[in-house]
């Protein structure tokens, strides 16, 4: 078991900033996330390497914090791996409540985040403005193979 | 009322002698309520240049009160005029008779002071024996009083009326949730004056502490409003009977009114409190039963004579006979103030019915805040509610459960659709006083 903190974020510009300071400020490294949107509100789910400290960062940050349990499941890299472990899931009539994945990037020290914009022609101009790579889909394919 | 029953502490259908003005019959109480109020308004008059010069402008004089509803006519007392002319301005007796100063918090700004004469200290005592003696308590009784001693007159309100009333008082004052428990279980307590709130805190504490409350028998409950739900709970969770006393600092303290056995609105102390129900919009008296704001009139205070004081707080009159035997006139449970009322697409409505609907869904009151917009001609109403620990959760689907829930809350217990938002733990503005709960942004 994982233990994974979630905090709720109303749906505005810059919302998700503060939390990831503040985890930044306490030096506990961000293994994977997960933002879940709706019109009214987000939900940020957090994997960090130290729960604990992380938690405390958070909440003396100000932040509410929820703590669940998750469970990381290994998949077989290869077509069919995740198809297989629901599989199993669903004869033993266990529902996913929600997933997202660990993910790696091309490069060694490098992770992947698949981020979503409202105006991506706009977002991309603004990341590339200011130096930050994009990749594109070849490369990230090109590591899978 | 019984006659030659003596002794007050009679098995059950007896009462303390100090409750016999609670069974006057009614035309001698009318009789007595209009001669206290001509002696009362004319002291006003000759004593108070705020009464004198109000009444003067309208070419009033006090002998021109032949009738009680002769009342409607004389101008209204407000809580600024306390602040207006604070501390001693409205004063009816030189300070050498003065024996007791009481103040409120003075949240909003200069407290408002208020002064007792020997004779309305003894008033005062009197009507709170008729309140716990309609609470059920008599001699025997071990009274625990956890409302503030001091400036607020809670405390030695209560405490003067439990004493008098022949029961044992054990003065504890508010604060110290631990050391309270202990003496209610040790001293063994059979009944308590505070705030419900706190009640319910006591009672949680007792219950993760052990504590043993099973003498505890009444409780004695004021100072702030509470909803026929939370005595329910109260009552279920705790076993005790709990009852709702009223009063206000301006008119004497605790002692105004007190709910009895029957449990079904609180019994006036008429003989001392006059009664009117206002519109709070027009200042017109509405006829008997219909829901306005409390008006009261002090009938025998000496040192701080009070004509018309709106009180804010929104309540009828009830005038139908009730179950206990009582003659006096009862007000129904308070759990609005008329300066919190806004209007919204032509619906009155109050915080507190927000609230309702809040507690509704959870049953702990988040913080929230409600504002008022207009787009397009069309008021529209946003009540913004704190996501807490208790109502948070990791999955969409309960957020927006909860979401939903609330929505058709506000709906069902208003009738008025508004649009939920959830914000952030601690993200709404707090006051040091009193909750600001509604931001009206509409311009007239």
């Amino acid at each position: 078991m994982l233990r994974q903190l979630s905090l709720f974020l109303e749906n505005r510009p810059g919302q998700l900033r503060a939390p990831c300071e503040a985890l930044a400020r306490a030096g506990v490294d961000i293994l994977t996330m997960s933002l879940a949107d709706t019109d009214q509100f987000g939900l940020l789910r957090l994997v960090v390497r130290d729960a604990e400290r992380g938690r405390r960062a958070l909440e003396e940050a100000g932040m509410v914090v929820n703590v669940a349990d998750v469970v990381p499941i290994e998949v077989d890299d290869r077509p069919g791996g995740l198809a297989a472990v629901l599989a199993a899931l669903d004869e033993g009539q266990i529902g996913v409540e929600y997933m997202y994945p660990f993910a790696a990037g091309p490069r060694a020290g490098k992770a992947a985040i698949v981020f979503r914009f409202d105006d991506p022609p706009r977002a991309l101009a603004a990341v590339q403005a200011r130096g930050l790579r994009v990749l594109d889909e070849s490369e990230l394919v090109a590591k899978k193979l | 009322m019984s006659p030659g029953r003596v002794a007050w502490n009679d098995p059950p259908g007896g009462f303390h002698p100090a409750s016999a003005p609670d069974y006057l019959p009614l035309p001698r109480l009318r009789e007595l309520q209009l001669q206290r109020l001509q002696g009362v308004v004319a002291r006003a008059h000759e004593r108070v240049p705020l009464f004198r010069r109000r009444m003067e402008e309208r070419g009033l004089d006090p002998g021109a009160l032949r009738a009680l509803p002769d009342l409607g006519r004389l101008p209204f007392t407000v809580k600024s005029d306390l602040r207006d002319t604070y501390p001693f301005g409205l004063f009816a007796s030189p300070m050498e008779e003065i024996v007791r100063l009481h103040a409120s918090s003075g949240t909003t700004g200069k407290p408002i002071v208020v002064a007792y004469t020997k004779a309305d200290l003894e008033v005062w005592t009197e009507v709170m024996v008729r309140t716990f003696a309609a609470c059920g308590l008599h001699r025997g009784d071990i009274v625990q009083n956890a409302y503030g001693y001091g400036l607020f007159t809670g405390g030695l309100g209560a405490h003067y009326g439990a004493e008098a009333l022949g029961a044992t008082v054990i003065p504890t004052s508010g604060g110290n949730t631990e050391r309270q428990l202990m003496v209610l279980q040790d001293f063994g307590a059979t009944a308590l004056c505070c705030t419900p709130s706190y009640f319910l805190h006591l009672v949680e504490r007792a219950r993760e502490l052990q504590v043993d409350l099973s003498r505890l028998r009444v409780g004695v409950f004021g100072a702030e409003p509470w909803s026929e739900a939370m005595r329910q709970r109260i009552q279920e969770e705790s076993g005790i009977r709990a009852y709702d006393i009223y009063g206000l600092s301006e008119i004497i303290g605790p002692g105004v009114g007190a709910e009895c056995a029957a449990q079904d609105g609180l019994h006036l102390f008429e003989d001392h409190f006059y009664p009117e129900i206002i519109d709070p919009v027009t200042g017109e008296v509405l006829p008997e039963g219909a829901e306005g704001e409390l008006v009261l009139t002090t009938l025998s205070k000496q040192a701080m004579p009070m004509i018309r004081y709106r009180t804010r707080d929104v309540t009828a009159l009830v005038s139908e006979p009730c179950r206990c035997g009582r003659t006096l006139r009862r007000i129904r449970r308070i759990g609005r103030r008329s300066d919190d009322m806004f209007i919204i697409r032509g619906v009155n409505v109050f915080p507190s019915q927000v609230e309702t609907a809040l507690l509704e869904v959870k049953g702990t009151l988040p913080h929230y805040q409600i504002v008022l917009t207009r787009a397009k001609g069309l008021d529209e109403m946003e009540v913004k509610v704190e996501v807490t620990p208790e109502l948070f959760s990791d999955k969409i689907r309960e957020l927006e459960g909860l979401h939903r829930r609330l929505e058709a809350a506000i709906d069902h217990v208003l009738g008025i659709r508004a649009k939920v938002t959830l914000v952030e733990p601690r993200s709404l503005a707090r006051s040091e006083g009193k909750a600001k709960r509604v931001t009206d942004l509409r311009s007239v």
